[in-house]
């Protein structure tokens, strides 16, 4: 890469045909949710006494935050190992998290059955309690992530601040408001970048805590007291995934050429990581001889191997390979399947393994809870567009007269 | 931050450790879990109990919730199905029949079971339940924000949920009769039972006396007192003349249900340290290949 390569506020038409479908789709997810503020979650979810927790909790919750972790792994890449070839990916990273996290607070909320008493938590505490930790390590991660992001807002506004109308008068303050976080932050990044570390182990890792106290109302293949150390595992193996998958994307959606040098040294790391993974579930699953179970042809043995083969072994294969790996194709099917693989294990722990004594009729999620998750997902999406168009976020190459270094905040 | 210099670095993360570290383990809102020596639990005879159902009519009466007419419940039809205690009805009555009993049915009366260690006030994330003194386990609906974690960690899947409600819903299970007890007065369904089926007193005094009916009666009951041990114990107690299983009863451990979390939990925030560590660690990890990148620099 002889070019500087340096974030820039990406130009092109917002609407395009994809745009247009997922604008939809956001569209009726809101009008979902409004039914549920109106009318109740009984009155939008297929949620019972049986099912308490459904695909709100399990995916838009659960693989929410974990398919956020590109935020914290890229960050301890690029900060914490002082990795300056990676920096490029380290902002893009840095949005998804913080765009994943505003989301899974929002999810979290609209799941709350008392919902405007979400602040509870802040002053209502119960140390024994794991959601207690999750919550709080989520809000405080969440806010790390948008104190991690001011940076990125003084680079694009300052000495270009212009309100409209009479507000101009506030132009002045506003700019230099900007230039007192800028350079405060600069000397503090760094406690930041390392809580958002520290805060996302302990959530990540909590997060799987969270369906140990179910006890035997959960399926033997995924109840364990190891669950925390595979839900962190598992969020560590993602991170560079859906950092690839995500910069393939936006470079084919805005037609930019993908960073391939880049994204195929991250690749080479996923397998490792992937590896630990697999050993510690395999070796928890020896230990515990819960492969008994796979005896059985049933839903859960069948998604557990699906799990196991497609969204841990076949990646690892791609990954493994230097040759798949320097491929975008190779890239890009490794990495949505460990993103998929993924996704399915918060779906099994959370839905597929939840057993309860008393049952009658199974849960399967309502029409609305499905059209509330894709409508998240189409919102997501649509503010990462916007967010890339206003800020400097994405890297392009810049002309060589430019005398701008390559830069960014937090090293 | 590249002018950042070591001493800068040392003294901004000593303030950051020490605002992590002053942070206090628990606070006065955490939950309640006493155990008291004297704590009241109830011992129901299955063998006795004929199904009448008035149980679910004095606790709806007690409760301030909607019932029909106590002669209503003489219909029996409702029982050929199973039930569960829900927002309508904290307690219900399931019959079950046996081939080689028909004549016979088994009637279970079905309410919260009031652990010892109850996985609900362990995992209430705002610390709304609490095991009271008397051996009760009441829900507090001025903290409750309906994430419904009650209802995934209870082993006995009591707690039920108001999903029909927009606003304020709440979380409904049996409270011991919470507010009658404290004035002297039995348990609604303790106080109407005709059969005699429902025993209210102190737990160990419970055991003793179930233990005894065991030992008078050996072919009336099976050597099983169910929540003396399961999850660690329970203010309810059952005796019963078939396996449990066969009620539909859970098939529960002896270990209290928050006991593997808590562990974890506890392990993981032992004093904060693991966290300290591993900030620590990170921020050393971080000075040094900065540092690193540094020389390497100087060098050139």
């Amino acid at each position: 890469m002889e070019d500087f390569m340096k974030p820039t506020p990406l130009k092109t038409k917002y609407f395009t045909p994809g745009v247009i479908v997922i604008f939809v789709f956001a569209t009726i997810g809101i009008l979902f949710l409004l039914a549920r503020l109106f009318f109740g979650l009984g009155a939008v979810t297929n949620l019972s006494n049986q099912y308490p927790w459904g695909i709100w909790i399990g995916i838009d919750v659960a693989a929410g935050v974990a398919l956020a972790a590109g935020g914290f792994t890229t960050a301890a890449l690029g900060h914490i190992m002082h990795k300056e070839e990676y920096h490029a990916i380290v902002r893009p990273a840095l949005l998804t998290a913080l765009l994943g996290y505003t989301f899974v607070a929002l999810s979290v909320a609209m799941d709350l059955g008392r919902w405007y008493y979400i602040w509870h938590p802040l002053i209502m505490w119960n140390g024994n309690s794991v959601l207690f930790e999750v919550g709080m390590c989520v809000m405080a991660y969440l806010t790390v992530l948008y104190i991690e992001f001011i940076p990125i807002v003084t680079e694009r506004f300052i000495g270009r601040v212009s309100l409209p109308g009479f507000l101009s008068v506030l132009n002045k303050p506003v700019d230099s408001l900007l230039r007192i976080l800028d350079k405060t932050l600069d000397k503090t990044m760094f406690i930041f970048i390392i809580a958002g570390v520290v805060l996302s182990c302990l959530h990540q890792s909590s997060l799987g805590t969270l369906m140990v106290i179910a006890g035997p109302k959960m399926h033997p293949l995924w109840q364990t007291p190891i669950l925390p150390l595979l839900f962190l595992l598992s969020a560590i193996s993602v991170g560079f995934p859906m950092v690839i998958f995500e910069s393939l994307i936006t470079s084919k959606s805005f037609g930019l050429k993908p960073e391939m040098k880049v994204l195929s040294n991250l690749g080479t790391m996923i397998a490792p990581l992937l590896g630990i993974y697999l050993a510690f579930k395999l070796g928890d699953m020896v230990i515990r001889q819960t492969f008994v179970y796979l005896n059985e042809l049933n839903t859960a043995s069948i998604l557990f191997l699906i799990e196991i083969i497609f969204g841990i072994i076949v990646p690892l294969r791609i990954f493994i390979s230097p040759k798949l790996t320097k491929t975008r194709a190779g890239l890009f099917i490794g990495s949505a399947l460990v993103i998929l693989g993924v996704l399915l294990n918060r779906i099994n722990n959370f839905i597929i393994a939840y057993n309860p004594p008393y049952k009658f009729t199974p849960y399967f999620p309502s029409i609305g809870e499905i059209l509330v998750t894709l409508g998240f997902v189409a919102l997501e999406i649509l503010l990462f567009r916007t967010f890339v168009m206003i800020f400097p976020i994405v890297s392009v190459p810049q002309p060589l007269t430019s005398k701008t270094k390559f830069f960014i905040r937090g090293k | 931050m590249s002018k950042q210099t070591r001493r800068n670095f040392i003294k901004t993360a000593a303030v950051a450790g020490s605002v992590i570290a002053g942070l206090p383990k628990k606070t006065d809102a955490a939950p309640k879990n006493i155990l008291s020596e004297d704590r009241m639990g109830v011992l129901v005879d299955t063998t006795v109990c004929v199904g009448c159902r008035k149980c679910e009519w004095a606790c709806k009466t007690a409760h301030n919730m909607p019932t029909t007419p106590l002669e209503s419940y003489d219909n029996r039809e409702v029982m050929k199905k199973m039930r569960r205690p829900d927002h309508t009805s904290l307690t219900v009555v399931n019959e079950y029949e046996f081939d080689d009993y028909p004549e016979f049915p088994i009637d279970v009366k079905v309410q919260c079971m009031h652990c010892d260690h109850p996985a609900c006030v362990s995992a209430c994330i705002v610390g709304a339940f609490s095991k009271e003194e008397n051996g009760s386990v009441i829900w507090d609906s001025s903290k409750c924000i309906g994430c419904r974690y009650c209802m995934v960690a209870c082993p006995f899947q009591i707690p039920s949920f108001e999903f029909h409600k927009a606003i304020q819903p709440e979380i409904k299970k049996c409270d011991f009769c919470f507010s009658r007890t404290k004035e002297g007065k039995l348990p609604a369904c303790v106080e109407i039972c005709p059969m005699e089926a429902l025993t209210y007193g102190r737990r160990k005094d419970l055991i003793d006396i179930a233990r005894r009916k065991i030992e008078l009666y050996p072919d009336r009951y099976i050597n099983h007192i169910y929540g003396e041990t399961e999850v660690g114990g329970t203010a309810w107690l059952y005796l019963a003349s078939r396996k449990f299983e066969d009620l539909q009863f859970p098939k529960l451990g002896n270990s209290p249900a928050p006991g593997v979390t808590e562990a974890i939990q506890h392990g993981v925030f032992a004093y904060f340290l693991p966290p300290i560590a591993l900030y620590a660690l990170l921020g050393g990890v971080m000075w040094i290949n900065k540092n690193r990148k540094k020389s390497e620099e100087g060098e050139e």
